[in-house]
């Protein structure tokens, strides 16, 4: 059996992973951008300034070891998310420019691309949401997943929104602070709901997939996976409710519980999957590149993928501490 | 009407590239025209290098942001509509793109950030540095991109293998004949456009009467920057040119609208291409010339269209692209020597030179869009020339669905167009801060002179 699809499909994963993590903060900033008023939307929008952009890459990342390592699963994957596909991309172009012609434009248009900011941001998050659905129930288009991909439509924008919350309460003090805290409160309960929803529904859908998490002496292993998601989930429920804790600046904790629920979701659901590419289709190894072409993709991802986690937490760290205002220029 | 779902799959990728193209040209020529402003700062502490560097990186950053978002539907593309492409040549196709993003599209966006918004926090020695990272990822972006497409053109170093392309050699993957040409050929375009862009937005600022010293600065750069590249690249067009009649002649056929197969063949200056005629109607034809400049020998033969019946390009589009093409170059020599001249001589440029400068603010995309237009639609019926037609990799949707998106992406891209434009002209129209600062220190002068 080869390794280089097991390595292809980690990588794949693992940007995935951090595109969720990353750009999720920058889309649900964009959602809660109505919510606030005009100072408070420059400072919020001044928060994820320097970042957004290379958050959006690593979809280009994800997109691109799918394409790179399993070009037949990038063909079959998305020519059946093709319209969701086209969606997401007029979201995510939506947003990205608006970010930037926002304070550029005139000031009376100044309000217009803020819109279309928020927009773009739900338009984007909504169509991954329904893309994450169908792909969890192996592309099939019967109406149980139809109606479980819609309801996860609507459940990724919340954790796009408390992650965008939580990268709040890391970069901001003051009203915008304040304001996240609420906004976290709102979001939590559906996405409990919505972790929930997905736990239960994939061993329903698929018999494998049961099988993998139900049987022993698996099922006690595995019993960490569910145990961590709830504790970071009690962390994040306690710290919005003690206002000693948040007001000590203590609020990044629920952007890093998010961080813990996120990655652990991700390594149950890589287990629930593994080693199919598209549930229940194709596996890695079918779906898999010519040896030579992925022996080529590994030299290169060996060096750089290492190289850009480097790099970005470089950036960061420049970046790091709390939000002052934005500028092209030096003092 | 049946909607040919094939050929609407093709509009709505030559839509989505040249929509995305118009940026990265921009970017890449730019870049290093900003990192070119912050060395002469370093250099001559001279505060107006500060100032056009400032003015032009937020025109940089409005154009990088509209060249991300519409390179992450490029990369959705691929599968989303032409799955087969990936199926047969995704060998090559794949680890090519791969690099791309693993060496170039982090590099630019992380590094643009410091780029940007760094400049109160790193030391100037850091911003410099990063700077030309970010000028460099532009540029791997475009080698890695150009050597894909250039594949497809010329495809070498390659085994087919139960009908799929496999890589026997990757140097001779990514270093395929038609490579060095193309490469080099879009480098200089990037920055011609670039160079045109400076020069014409200043232009037009200074006829408004809202230039100031640096905006002269810029201007300077983009004149002379025009004038030193435009015949190093007319030089290459004909080498690309003559690369090209070695490996896709039926492209160049197409290209002068040659029909038949002659020898001491006459050079077509102008004419209206018939294909089902197989003539070119009011042709203006300079005798042999053709013959002399592909083969550098007055009666030598060139292949005709005649000779790759059913599989050349349509003659129509790519005749006339090429005809853009080589009129926008000869304009743009003629106008960045005038100007090149005029201040080299009279130390400035008046009237005539900064209305044909703003007037040619974006003939850089003209020529940009057209050139790619002869060298895609001269490569058809071939996705890969030779080995993988078009019609063979396109997905199975329905016309009405393809048609559908089509119109989506249609209606926001011109929307961003206009928007990216106008506010172009909105930036312009604002006094520049270098005239302010002149004003400023002429009226400080004035009051001490009255003391």
């Amino acid at each position: 059996m080869d390794w280089l699809p097991i390595f292809f499909v980690t990588v794949m994963g693992f940007a995935l992973l951090m595109y969720t993590l990353l750009d999720g903060y920058d889309l649900g900033i964009g959602m809660l951008l109505p919510l606030a008023n005009d100072a408070q939307k420059d400072e919020m929008i001044s928060t994820i300034g320097p970042f957004w952009d290379a958050n959006e890459t690593w979809i280009v990342l994800g997109v691109g070891v799918l394409l790179m390592a399993f070009p037949k699963a990038h063909g079959a994957v998305l020519t059946a998310l093709y319209f969701p596909v086209a969606i997401m991309l007029l979201g995510l172009t939506l947003r990205g420019v608006a970010f930037d012609f926002r304070v550029k434009v005139k000031t009376q248009h100044k309000a217009m691309w803020n819109k279309l900011f928020f927009l773009g941001s739900l338009i984007a998050s909504l169509a991954q949401g329904w893309m994450l659905g169908r792909y969890v129930m192996g592309l099939s288009t019967d109406s149980v997943s139809m109606l479980f991909s819609a309801i996860i439509a609507i459940l990724l924008p919340c954790l796009y929104i408390m992650l965008g919350s939580g990268w709040l309460l890391v970069k901001t003090d003051g009203e915008v602070y304040d304001n996240a805290v609420r906004w976290a409160r709102r979001c939590i309960f559906p996405l409990g709901l919505g972790l929930f929803i997905i736990s239960i529904t994939t061993p329903i859908a698929s018999e494998t997939i049961a099988d993998k998490w139900f049987s022993l002496p698996e099922a006690i292993g595995l019993l960490p996976i569910p145990m961590t998601v709830i504790i970071a989930y009690g962390v994040i429920i306690w710290l919005l409710n003690s206002p000693k804790m948040l007001k000590a600046d203590y609020g990044w904790i629920v952007y890093a519980a998010l961080i813990v629920i996120c990655v652990t979701s991700a390594i149950g659901l890589g287990y629930s999957i593994f080693p199919d590419i598209i549930i229940g289709q194709l596996d890695i190894w079918e779906a898999a590149a010519a040896r030579s072409s992925l022996m080529f993709a590994f030299v290169g991802s060996v060096i750089a993928v290492p190289a850009i986690f480097i790099y970005t937490v470089f950036i960061y760290r420049i970046f790091s501490g709390k939000t002052k205002t934005l500028s092209y220029e030096s003092d | 009407m049946e909607l040919d779902p094939l050929l609407l799959a093709r509009i709505q990728f030559a839509l989505n590239i040249s929509f995305h193209i118009l940026f990265p040209t921009i970017t890449i020529g730019l870049c290093w025209i900003l990192l070119f402003f912050r060395i002469q700062y370093t250099r001559t502490k001279d505060e107006e290098w500060e100032y056009a560097y400032y003015f032009w990186v937020k025109i940089f950053a409005l154009t990088f942001a509209l060249g991300v978002v519409s390179g992450i539907t490029m990369s959705f593309q691929f599968g989303t509509n032409w799955p087969g492409f990936m199926e047969k040549a995704g060998n090559i196709a794949g680890p090519l793109l791969g690099y791309e993003v693993l060496t170039a599209f982090f590099l630019e966006a992380s590094f643009l950030a410091v780029m940007l918004f760094g400049k109160n926090r790193v030391s100037n020695k850091t911003h410099i540095i990063a700077t030309a990272i970010v000028a460099l990822g532009t540029t791997a972006s475009a080698f890695w991109i150009l050597s894909l497409n250039s594949w497809m053109q010329t495809p070498a170093g390659y085994a087919v293998m139960d009908g799929v392309i496999h890589v026997e050699n990757w140097l001779e993957v990514i270093f395929n004949p038609s490579f060095p040409y193309r490469f080099a050929h879009m480098l200089i375009a990037s920055l011609l456009t670039a160079a045109f862009l400076v020069a014409g937005v200043s232009a037009w600022r200074l006829q408004s009467n809202v230039g100031g010293p640096a905006t002269w600065k810029v201007i300077k750069t983009g004149v002379f920057l025009a004038a030193f590249l435009i015949p190093i690249q007319i030089f290459l067009g004909d080498l690309h040119g003559l690369n090209t009649l070695k490996h896709q002649p039926a492209k160049v056929a197409a290209m002068e609208g040659i029909w038949h197969t002659e020898k001491g063949a006459p050079l077509t200056l102008f004419g209206i291409p018939d294909e089902e005629a197989q003539t070119t109607h009011l042709a203006i034809k300079v005798p042999k010339l053709a013959s002399f400049i592909l083969v550098h020998d007055a009666d030598g033969e060139i292949k005709g269209l005649d000779e790759f019946q059913g599989e050349h390009p349509p003659v129509a589009p790519v005749f006339w692209s090429f005809r853009i093409m080589v009129g926008v170059g000869v304009l743009m020599l003629m106008v960045s020597w005038l100007c090149a001249y005029k201040l080299l001589r009279q130390k400035n440029l008046e009237g005539l030179c900064l209305r044909a400068l703003s007037v040619m603010t974006f003939s850089g995309w003209v020529a940009v869009l057209s050139g790619w237009y002869v060298t895609e639609i001269g490569r058809q019926p071939w996705i890969v020339q030779g080995l993988l037609p078009t019609s063979e990799v396109v997905a199975q949707h329905s016309g009405g669905t393809v048609l559908t998106t089509l119109l989506g992406y249609a209606i926001l891209y011109v929307g961003l167009l206009a928007a990216y434009v106008l506010t172009l002209r909105y930036m312009s129209t604002k006094k520049a801060r270098s005239l302010i600062a002149l004003q400023e220190s002429q009226m400080i002068q004035q009051l001490e002179g009255e003391k």
